[in-house]
């Protein structure tokens, strides 16, 4: 089972692997990916709009498939949205299997896709007053593709 | 009748995030649609100018330009996404 969840407010990276890991004791790896808000040159805050209809399905979708490819993988994965300041944390992707390489593809496969098919749309704002929504990358899509 | 949802700078450019219309007997597909939307206001077409750069979701299930849209009730448009 890997679980989606969608929320507005801040994430705690220990509280959660804690919860997942919680009254196991077969499972030998865990692994957990934090996407941040990075300050570039003149970026003051990134805002995250989605299709709230769509938005945590479609997450879901995304894990059950990842929970399908890697049937001894268990997480969670957390997507922010709202306006977000440099430094902040965007999306958490916190896997746990019984060895670590199962853990590690699955979370990558997780991030992958979340960047790729979760409708989420990024808009930067900076510091001499302008915004521009960020452009999709094609290696992006090539990362995502490489699963297929 | 269906409810049209717009998301980022196609929200934006078409001035409104959603808009309830009933669509000409003649549009069946994802493409007709956007044809047909393009021709409603300057900022629809400016919006939808660039196909490459669109993308739709029929009733919350990402499409294509030949998905059928027949008894839809909510079909989104909106920029290649960028989350994560």
């Amino acid at each position: 089972m890997i679980a989606a969840r969608l929320q507005a407010q801040a994430f705690d990276i220990a509280a959660e692997q804690a919860a997942l890991l919680a009254g196991r004791t077969d499972l030998g790896a865990a692994v957990a990916f934090t996407g941040l808000v990075r300050a570039d040159d003149g970026l003051v805050a990134l805002t995250l709009e989605h299709y709230p209809a769509m938005t945590l399905a479609q997450m879901q979708a995304i894990a059950d498939e990842a929970a399908a490819r890697w049937p001894g993988v268990f997480g969670t994965a957390i997507h922010r949205h709202g306006r977000l300041l440099p430094g902040e944390a965007i999306v958490l992707v916190v896997t746990a299997s019984s060895h670590r390489g199962d853990a590690f593809a699955a979370a990558q496969y997780l991030m992958d896709w979340l960047k790729t098919h979760a409708p989420f749309w990024k808009r930067e704002e900076w510091a001499d007053g302008t915004a521009r929504w960020v452009e999709a990358k094609v290696e992006d899509d090539a990362a995502a593709a490489r699963w297929d | 009748m269906v409810q049209l949802v717009y998301f980022a700078w196609v929200r934006e450019m078409v001035g409104t995030d959603a808009e309830t219309l009933a669509l000409p007997a003649h549009v069946t597909t994802v493409a007709e649609l956007l044809d047909w939307l393009a021709t409603r206001s300057d900022g629809h077409a400016a919006a939808l100018a660039d196909r490459s750069r669109i993308r739709v979701a029929v009733d919350q299930q990402f499409a294509g330009a030949d998905t059928a849209i027949s008894g839809a009730r909510e079909i989104a448009i909106f920029p290649p996404v960028t989350g994560g």
